[in-house]
């Protein structure tokens, strides 16, 4: 029946007696409808690593209370998802639920009409504004994904090698410095398993992870967003001067170091501290056979407020052409749930809910992570919301410079000042 | 004649030479906020005089030559080297040699990326330790992700995949030679470098200027293996940034980069139009004057 009523909306030109026809159509329906059926609902998505807990857990859960609304999670690889999403919205046959990236990607996607307004979603009001705010218009009005996880950043570490050196967890910088110091000094352990090859880590889990603590978290972005603030400013300075000083505690020929050679590093046990996204736990999990912990990025003195990198990374839409409208709402209101946010955050570990629910993670290292929300104050990564617009792209210049601070072939007072001018060249509020 | 040509012009003009005139087309045009205007060459203005662009352009078109030289100079020399070498009636098994100097152009670039990072890898590379077995181990660095030496490393494990290319095509060539031409220079007395230089060399001759142009235009179009290695940041500095890398970014866009249409196609073009130059230099200037022997 719900096709009758999809196919009929589809021919334009009898737009009046169709209408008419689709009332009734819908009434009859919506009574009929209601008890039996909501059809039939597809996901987008780019997590193809977490196809088997959806279909396995996720979905099942679901059926429970609506075991009429058939669910089909169907992901593309990572690398993909952005430009597959666009050819099947342009074609049409996207499915009718959008997994969002944060801010532009899926603003792009708003503003072309590819995704439908959810300003009257119920779910919603689990979520705090921080939360909200990856997928909400410029000007505030507009929600067009809801928030589903977020990734933290921070340090893991081998516990094991702590106990063996007699370290304790760092709490300040000073502290932090002196455990890599101590590991360099007497063991042949490698301090830090970074590489600076792939670039993204050191502007990710390098300058993203320790910098909140410099510039106050989303005070610090905000006033980089309204043009109080520069890059030039002390903080982001400082921020890259630690950064430069990490380089003697990286493991020998760091720059040709990538990703997957840095988490191998530290699952071999080769490496003592890892500077992490929270989604590495999982990798964690599977490989490493020694037991781990996490501390947040060390503050600069004792009893200072510390800051994380708390980023808005995967939300949720509906297909503005989506004939099953009802259903992905009801499915949406779903995610909302306390239920889900307790299944998603136990069974892929490093993704933490963001809505407001109080909920128990299994997981050791990850409930270490979810718990400095409590002691801490969240921000979202700077160079994403509304800076990396322009050309240059802030968030590339990022990833550039950061590399070449802790190489040792920029400086950070140049760092600041390349990034600082790049900004210039096109955001208003900077100039 | 339209039923001999007709099907392979078709496919050609549908497959190559409409996208092309289309990428021409779309390089003068803008696209903003999802309305496209006309902007003439302002595109290519950009391109090349705003610090923004040009910097990036400028760049990549720097190491684009510089990529393309050691390709001449390494790549090719190396070829001629080896063709003559297998073609020696006294060498034995040239067949496997052939063979295994040929094997890695048909492998898939992701797979020599991996094998030579994996190779030259600091961490878990075999290099460090043969080199320090032949006492050189102080020379060793991490090659791949150093500003200096990045490229140049990227180079060569091009030139290695690639060489097999030059050397079959020149090894032909020498197959090709006559055997009295030869045998009249060494009955003349000429020594077998003699021969070499007076008598084989002139004959390879548009062989060899075949294979300049085919490098010159593989160079300028290389993409794959910078981006298997050092991804599409052509890191460290965009140290490695060649042309292809550079409208990849640019067109695609890259992370929180929103891709381009328009200024793409303007680096494509330009792509083509130093391509199209390279060629009709080599043609005008070399390509006339090379004399082609009838045996």
């Amino acid at each position: 029946m719900l096709n009758v009523r999809s196919a009929l909306l589809n021919k334009k030109p009898e737009v009046k007696t169709v209408t008419k026809f689709t009332c009734l159509a819908a009434i009859l329906l919506s009574s009929t409808g209601m008890a039996q059926a909501a059809g039939s609902l597809s996901i987008e998505s780019w997590r193809s690593d977490d196809a088997n807990i959806w279909s396995d857990v996720i979905i099942p859960a679901f059926n429970k209370n609506h075991p009429d609304t058939k669910v089909n999670f169907a992901p593309t690889p990572p690398t993909e998802y952005n430009s597959a999403l666009q050819a099947k919205l342009k074609a049409g046959s996207a499915g009718d639920l959008i997994t969002c990236r944060p801010f532009d990607t899926a603003l792009d996607l708003y503003k072309d009409g590819y995704l439908a307004n959810l300003n009257d979603l119920k779910g919603l009001k689990q979520f705090s504004d921080v939360a909200k705010s990856a997928w909400v218009t410029d000007d505030g009005k507009d929600q067009f994904c809801m928030p589903v996880a977020s990734v933290i950043h921070g340090f893991v570490y081998n516990k094991e090698i702590f106990k063996e050196l007699n370290l304790s967890v760092p709490k300040t910088r000073d502290e932090f410095f002196k455990t890599l110091d101590t590991i360099k000094s007497e063991s042949r352990y490698i301090p830090l398993a970074m590489g600076t090859a792939d670039q993204w880590e050191a502007a990710t889990m390098g300058f993203q992870n320790i910098g909140p603590n410099y510039w106050e978290g989303e005070k610090g972005r905000k006033a980089l967003l309204s043009g109080k603030e520069k890059l030039t400013d002390k903080a982001y300075v400082d921020t890259w001067k630690e950064l430069a000083q990490w380089k003697p505690y990286l493991g020998r020929g760091f720059e040709a170091q990538k990703y997957s050679d840095s988490q191998n590093l530290f699952t071999l046990g080769r490496a003592a501290i890892y500077p992490a996204g929270s989604w590495d736990i999982q990798t964690f999990n599977n490989q490493a056979d020694f037991e781990f912990g996490a501390f947040p990025p060390p503050v600069a003195k004792a009893g200072d407020t510390c800051y994380i990198s708390d980023h808005t990374d995967m939300g949720i839409g509906i297909n503005a052409s989506s004939t099953n409208k009802e259903a992905a709402k009801v499915f949406l209101n779903w995610m909302a749930s306390k239920e889900f946010a307790t299944l998603y955050a136990n069974e892929v570990p490093g993704f933490f809910p963001l809505s407001d629910h109080q909920i128990d993670i299994k997981d050791p290292v990850a409930q270490e992570f979810m718990s400095w929300r409590q002691q801490c104050k969240s921000t979202i990564r700077n160079s994403y919301q509304i800076l990396s617009r322009g050309t240059p792209n802030l968030e590339n210049q990022l990833w550039n410079v950061s590399a070449q601070v802790i190489n040792g072939t920029m400086t950070p007072e140049a760092a600041a000042k390349e990034t600082q001018e790049g900004l210039e060249q096109w955001y208003k509020p900077q100039q | 004649m339209v039923f001999f040509l007709g099907p392979g012009l078709l496919i050609y003009v549908v497959f190559s030479v409409y996208p092309l005139l289309d990428t021409l087309v779309l390089s003068l045009y803008n696209e903003q906020q999802g309305q496209t205007s006309f902007v003439g060459l302002q595109n290519f203005i950009t391109l090349v005089t705003d610090d923004t662009w040009s910097q990036a352009f400028w760049n990549a078109l720097g190491n684009n030559f510089k990529f393309f030289a050691i390709h001449m100079l390494v790549q090719n020399p190396i070829g001629l080297l080896l063709a003559v070498l297998l073609s020696s009636p006294k060498l034995r098994l040239s067949g496997t040699y052939r063979t295994l100097i040929f094997m890695p152009t048909m492998l898939s670039v992701v797979i020599i990326g991996f094998v030579w990072q994996l190779l030259l890898s600091p961490i878990w590379g075999i290099s460090e330790n043969f080199l320090y077995s032949i006492g050189l181990g102080q020379y060793f660095d991490a090659w791949l992700g150093k500003e200096s030496s990045a490229l140049i490393t990227l180079a060569f494990i091009s030139v290695w995949q690639f060489v097999g290319i030059p050397m079959m095509l020149i090894y032909a060539t020498l197959l090709n030679i006559p055997d009295d031409i030869v045998d009249a220079s060494v009955v003349d007395g000429a020594n077998s470098f003699q021969t070499f230089w007076h008598i084989k060399l002139p004959l390879i001759l548009p062989t060899i200027a075949m294979v300049s142009i085919l490098t010159f235009v593989a160079n300028f179009n290389a993409f794959e293996l910078i981006y298997a290695v050092k991804g599409a940041l052509a890191g460290p500095d965009f140290s490695t940034d060649l042309m292809g890398t550079f409208f990849y970014r640019t067109f695609f866009g890259f992370q929180l980069q929103q891709g381009s249409a328009s200024m793409g196609a303007a680096v494509a073009t330009l792509m083509f139009l130093i391509i199209l130059m390279g060629v009709m230099l080599f043609l005008f200037f070399i390509q006339r004057r090379i004399q082609r022997f009838q045996f």
